[in-house]
């Protein structure tokens, strides 16, 4: 069910329009439009209701956060339209405005991801499952503002880490390949996490970011 | 003591000023010969420390009656000498306003001031006839009751004639003893070549800065990259696990590349700031910020760009003081708008003793917005709290959604 997926991509800038459609493609995904500015994004998303849109935050015609408004303008009109939202650079302030429309099937990730593409690839097919994706610079500052008087700071710093990967979307093989670890030794930490933190331990992997999203006060 | 308290001092007391200031406005000639007789003895030795007395005796006349006017008139009279920069006394055009004052002063002055004493001494003299005469039963009642109507007359016409009399003496201190409108330019002329200079040096600064960030930065990066990806593509066939290793170095130099490039957008026009103005950027400095800060913004619109982002950029380092040096467990801020100004407070509950020292963070602050007519002011007593205020005049334009 992941081949094929549709996809509808906006990108002002074409030199990155064409590398992404390019990059989509080669991944298995059929970009059924792409566009330039926000108003024909909010257009596309309603008439095309995709299985996931690729949004860059600063579109035409403001040139300002016209990608992430039409996102979430098209997330009233289609509740639950996946949307992974990329950007030269991330603010907190964002990630909470876009979570506020609703918090399955979102991303914010910095542009600089698309590196891996692997890693990308698997964020979009996140966010089209429904899943959260947040980027791991939204995610680090998240918690080093909750450093202080919190259960957070009685975490190891392994602890630490994982709980960063859980909050970004990861699910535990993520989390076990990305660490290096087994998937027992995450399965380990994460009870741990959540007993310290006094959250509600749970299988899903989704329901897990968000409870730790709602900890992290965003 | 409100000036509007005082802008209807009582009659009486005015008849006594009144009669005051009529000698004073007199005796005040005597200057006139002590200038002349000093300037003359100027080539002697004795001559400039006279003078400078002569001079600083005139000032302490002249500040009296600017202290007078504000205090029983309410008329606020400020003070037009050029103290700070060294100016003499003799090379100040407000000095010699001063001398020029006092003739019109003795003539037109005591004609004003002169008034409701006058009056007064006159309506006296007649009561005083009309009682001589009666205890000597001389004249008759004919010139009696002339004399009567005319003091009458004399002493309504002082009654209803001593407030505007006096405020008229008000207008004459101010048209001599207050700034003139040249020396008021000369002395914004002077302050906006000063705050253009640093303005302009700051700039040209923050230019060589971002010119060798991009050099030895992200220029520097897109040099190893280019050198990465031609070895790598030389060694493709030959080595391809080599090449491999080359490329992920090319990627991860990119990435580096990348994030330097962001933090120096940051510096010179955070994209949040941009994108959101005055309000959301402080929004993302408070969610930002390991305290917990209460925020209040109430902006009917947006201010020009470029003091919306010198305030941006004085509130991030004072946020940062705040995060190091304070101390504070909370702080709050508040942005507004009132009166023509941009108005913003930033209050902390820490240990308190900041100071706008020279060469510091707060006094650097003051400097940019000094080019913006902005003030920053600073009370932050030892023990706390700090309370940090920024002023700037500017328009609002009108926010568009």
């Amino acid at each position: 069910m992941r081949a094929g997926r549709r996809v509808v991509l906006a990108e002002d800038l074409t030199l990155l329009r064409d590398g992404l459609r390019r990059l989509l493609t080669a991944s298995g995904f059929d970009v059924v439009e792409d566009v330039d500015n926000g108003p024909e994004l909010v257009n596309a998303l309603v008439t095309h209701r995709p299985d996931v849109a690729v949004v860059d935050v600063r579109l035409p015609p403001t040139f300002t956060d016209e990608g992430l408004r039409a996102a979430i303008e098209a997330r009233t009109q289609v509740p639950g339209l996946p949307v992974l939202v990329l950007s030269q650079y991330v603010e907190q302030v964002y990630a909470k405005e876009l979570l506020a429309g609703g918090r399955t099937g979102v991303g914010y990730l910095l542009k600089d991801r698309v590196f891996d593409v692997d890693q990308f690839v698997d964020a979009v097919h996140r966010v089209a499952d429904g899943g959260t994706v947040l980027d791991p610079e939204v995610v680090g500052r998240l918690l080093s503002r909750s450093a202080e008087n919190n259960p957070i700071a009685r975490l190891t710093a392994r602890e630490r880490q994982v709980l960063a990967l859980v909050a970004e979307g990861r699910s535990n093989a993520g989390i076990a390949a990305a660490l290096n670890v087994s998937l027992k030794a995450v399965d380990f930490h994460i009870s741990n996490i959540f007993t310290k933190m006094d959250l509600p331990a749970s299988a899903d992997d989704n329901r897990r970011v968000l409870a730790v999203l709602s900890y992290l006060d965003i | 003591m409100t000036a509007s308290e005082e802008a209807r001092p009582g009659r009486i007391a005015l008849v006594a000023w009144s009669a005051l200031l009529s000698v004073s406005a007199v005796l005040a000639l005597a200057f006139g010969p002590a200038l002349v007789v000093s300037l003359l003895l100027v080539p002697l030795r004795i001559g400039v420390p006279l003078t400078n007395a002569v001079f600083g005796g005139l000032r302490g006349l002249a500040d009296l009656h600017r202290l007078w006017a504000v205090r029983v008139l309410g008329q606020p009279i400020p003070r037009p000498y050029r103290q700070l920069d060294g100016v003499p006394p003799i090379a100040d055009p407000a000095t010699w306003r001063d001398v020029r004052w006092l003739p019109v002063n003795a003539t037109v002055g005591l004609a004003l001031v002169g008034i409701p004493a006058g009056g007064v001494l006159l309506g006296t003299f007649g009561l005083g006839t009309i009682l001589v005469w009666a205890l000597a039963h001389d004249g008759g009642h004919g010139r009696a009751a002339l004399v009567l109507m005319v003091t009458i007359a004399v002493l309504g016409g002082t009654w209803a004639l001593i407030r505007p009399a006096m405020r008229a003496y008000g207008a004459l201190l101010h048209w001599f003893l207050a700034p003139a409108e040249t020396t008021r330019l000369a002395d914004r002329i002077a302050e906006l070549t000063e705050t253009r200079t640093e303005a302009l040096d700051t700039q040209a600064a923050e230019i060589r800065r971002i010119e060798r960030d991009l050099h030895d930065g992200a220029q520097a990066k897109l040099v190893a990259l280019g050198m990465n990806l031609g070895m790598a593509e030389k060694l493709l066939v030959q080595d391809p696990a080599a090449a491999l290793r080359l490329l992920s170095e090319a990627k991860q130099s990119t990435g580096h590349a990348l994030a330097e490039l962001r933090e120096l957008v940051r510096g010179i026009q955070p994209p949040i700031l941009a994108d959101r103005g005055l309000d959301g950027a402080a929004r993302a400095l408070v969610m930002a910020s390991p305290l917990p800060i209460e925020l209040l913004v109430e902006l009917p619109g947006r201010p020009p760009a470029p003091v919306e982002s010198a305030v941006y950029f004085a509130l991030t380092e004072i946020l940062t003081n705040v995060t190091k040096h304070s101390a504070a467990t909370s702080a709050w801020i508040r942005i507004g708008y009132r009166g023509g100004r941009l108005d913003l407070m930033v209050a902390d509950n820490g240990m308190g003793g900041a100071h706008p020292y020279p060469g510091g963070g707060l006094h650097g602050i003051q400097r940019r917005l000094a080019a913006f007519d902005g003030i920053l002011t600073v009370a932050s007593p030892t023990g706390g709290p700090t309370i940090i205020t920024m002023e700037v005049p500017c328009e609002l334009a009108a926010v568009s959604s």
